[in-house]
């Protein structure tokens, strides 16, 4: 009896409890802005609302300027004694520096085209996440003391004095942006939003201003490579139980090769793969995947992170989190590199490494070593996507899968941030998806491909430090998959991002229990038809299957 | 940073409420700490909590959810061993909350 009642009080979901409000009463958004006008609203912070600033210990490990302690709620920040002055010649130099972010503090032309595509106002309702005003957060500092008409005309040109609270308002929306580059897509001139939350979070920083979420996992990077701080035996010992579970649930005992020199490939993911319940799923079926195709390539212990938090703090951090990648690809003399479901690892890859620390000219151009396919668009990076690898080997026939494997599963497709809108990843992911599920059902039109929802937790903000922002920005993508698990009986988003696999399965716990988050290479897995296969009745997750699989027997016919 | 008052003693504690040197901690902590966010401790925390304890010692990070269910299935037969009854006996999440019970940091990155 004891535990049945037991039971029954856990049916609320955990973070119900800890919000003290259910699913239909944060939905209900109050968009109403303030009375007074937007430049006299102080910001506040409310338990839950802020993430936890960046702690002494990790400002030491990478030299950031004026470590303390300090807490948002607090009245007293301890900006240092000359604050403006740094905050105005940082934005001074960057200006110089960089020509995108004078172009986007200039051309706003205030259309309101962006103003309900971010997710966090669409879930929060609070106007400064509106983009345009989030940039005009910085653009009325930009006005007030780099151009003539808002140095004189001041408040009627859109410009105001750079006071503490103007300091700490840049906090706490610099914090609200997941850096997703949503609202760039409907911004008739392209400004990207992004672009102008770098600089703000870069401003803050000079004035030791950053959130731990990031900073320690920057640090961790520089220490041990990865953002979780895994050390080189950790990741081993890991990795020998994920392969003795493969080895548990389908018979085939595989080699995990490490730091292996010579091997063709370098194989990076997010260190989320190595840790993360959903992405630990994704390194079991990668086990199995690259055993089954007979790929010659080794993980790294020291490229231990895909990831690189350095976005999210600084273009200095990126370069330096980011150099790890070739210079292992060099010391292992491999020929490319395989970057694996990891979401803003491919945004560095693509608009910052080839110019911050390449050329890589000891590198080789990608070519498949199975299908001969010249990987042309890496030519540059000489990184190849896993989704793009594995395409390429379905379109050529050269893997026997059997969709029915995965009949358990009715699946949909976010399409994460980076990988679609940093370097157009829309029809890969989908062509595998189709060929080894029979069930794949599109959220809709407008939230998909370059639309897509952020899972509201890219760029640090992915902790539940600060949870109800978090399942507001999380609310807009949670309540497209509702849509369709309540229309197809949806039971599994899948995600191409390791920052989603974990946020996309927090939010879904509060608004739509009953999905499951997973990558798009669990699916394969499941669904690879491998000779000398044993019968089972479980996938990779040990979830049963629909029907048991019988060796060499696709679908239940002769293969 | 805030202080966590123990036994006449005070420990720094940051904001999300893990204890900050993970050294510093003592069985009779868990109890006191689990109790703030509303778990009871039972034999089958402890066996996870003992278990965290021993394998950061070694490796610096607690395991990973998959071992969790491994070590539960072990002390407690193979119907306790899955990722579900961790979340029941853990419901902030075993990775995170064990941690905080445990006096060890929370797992961070895209985790």
């Amino acid at each position: 009896m004891a535990e049945v009642e037991k039971k029954e009080e856990r049916e609320v979901p955990y973070y119900e409890t800890v919000l003290g409000a259910s699913p239909e009463k944060l939905a209900t958004v109050d968009y109403k802005p303030p009375a007074k006008p937007w430049m006299d609203v102080p910001p506040k912070f409310k338990k839950l609302d802020y993430l936890n600033p960046a702690k002494v210990k990790w400002m030491k490990v990478i030299d950031l300027p004026f470590p303390r302690e300090w807490s948002p709620p607090d009245e007293d920040w301890k900006l240092p004694e000359n604050w403006k002055e740094i905050f105005l010649n940082g934005m001074e130099d960057r200006l110089k520096r960089f020509r995108s972010f004078q172009l986007f503090m200039d051309i706003c032309v205030r259309c309101g085209a962006c103003a309900d595509k971010c997710q966090f106002f669409i879930g929060g309702g609070d106007p400064k996440n509106m983009p345009v005003l989030r940039a005009e957060l910085l653009r009325s500092i930009y006005r007030r003391y780099f151009t003539t008409s808002g140095k004189i005309l001041g408040k009627i040109a859109g410009a105001r004095e750079l006071t503490v609270d103007v300091i700490k308002e840049l906090f706490k929306y610099s914090f609200q942006c997941t850096e997703c580059r949503r609202c760039s897509v409907f911004c008739p001139y392209g400004i990207d939003m992004a672009e102008i939350t770098m600089i703000a979070r870069e401003l803050l920083l000079l004035l030791g201003m950053h959130v731990n979420w990031a900073i320690e996992p920057v640090g961790k990077s520089f220490l041990t490579g990865n953002h979780m701080g895994l050390l080189p035996h950790t990741i081993k010992d890991f990795m020998d139980e994920y392969r003795d579970e493969l080895e548990k649930i389908t018979g085939f005992k595989v080699d995990v090769p490490m730091n292996r020199k010579g091997a063709e490939i370098l194989y990076i993911v997010p260190s989320g793969d190595f840790f993360d319940e959903r992405g630990v799923i994704l390194t079991i079926a990668t086990l199995l995947y690259f055993y089954h195709i007979g790929l010659d390539y080794t993980w790294s212990t020291y490229t231990s992170e895909g990831g690189n938090f350095g976005l999210f703090t600084s273009h200095e951090m990126i370069k330096r989190l980011n150099a790890k990648m070739y210079a292992e690809a060099k010391r292992l003399k491999v020929k490319w590199i395989l970057g694996g479901e990891c979401g803003h690892m491919w945004r560095v890859i693509n608009q910052y490494m080839g110019t911050v620390n390449g050329p890589a000219d000891f590198l080789e151009e990608p070519v498949s070593p199975i299908t001969g396919t010249k990987f042309e668009n890496a030519k540059d990076t000489k990184m190849v996507h896993i989704a793009e690898f594995t395409a390429d080997l379905i379109r050529h026939g050269k893997l026997k899968l059997d969709p029915s494997r995965n009949d358990h599963v009715i699946a949909t497709y976010h399409d994460s941030c980076n990988p679609s809108r940093a370097m157009g990843l829309f029809e890969e992911p989908r062509y595998i998806i189709k060929n080894v599920c029979n069930n794949f059902y599109e959220m809709p039109e407008s939230c998909i491909r370059e639309k897509t929802f952020c899972c509201g937790g890219g760029a640090g903000l992915g902790t539940d430090e600060q949870l109800e922002t978090l399942l507001r920005g999380n609310f807009p993508r949670s309540n497209a998959t509702k849509h369709v698990h309540e229309k197809f009986g949806v039971n599994r988003l899948l995600c191409m991002c390791a920052i989603d696999r974990a946020v996309l399965s927090m939010g879904l716990s509060y608004w739509c229990p009953q999905v499951t988050v997973g990558g798009v290479h669990e699916l394969l897995a499941n669904a690879l038809v491998i000779p000398g296969e044993s019968p089972r009745t479980v996938d990779l997750r040990r979830q049963p299957l629909k029907r048991p699989i019988t060796p060499g027997k696709i679908a239940g016919k002769e293969a | 940073m805030p202080k966590w008052p123990y036994k006449g003693k005070e420990y720094d504690m940051d904001e999300d409420g893990f204890l900050q040197d993970w050294e510093a901690w003592e069985e009779g902590m868990a109890p006191e700490l689990a109790k703030m966010e509303g778990v009871e401790l039972d034999d089958r925390h402890w066996e996870l909590i003992r278990y965290l304890r021993d394998y950061y010692i070694k490796y610096q990070i607690a395991p990973p959810i998959k071992m969790l269910v491994k070590e539960m299935a072990k002390a407690f037969g193979p119907e306790k061993g899955n990722t579900k009854y961790l979340y029941q006996l853990f419901p902030g999440g075993p990775a995170k909350q064990a941690c905080k019970f445990a006096g060890l940091p929370k797992p961070t990155g895209c985790v």
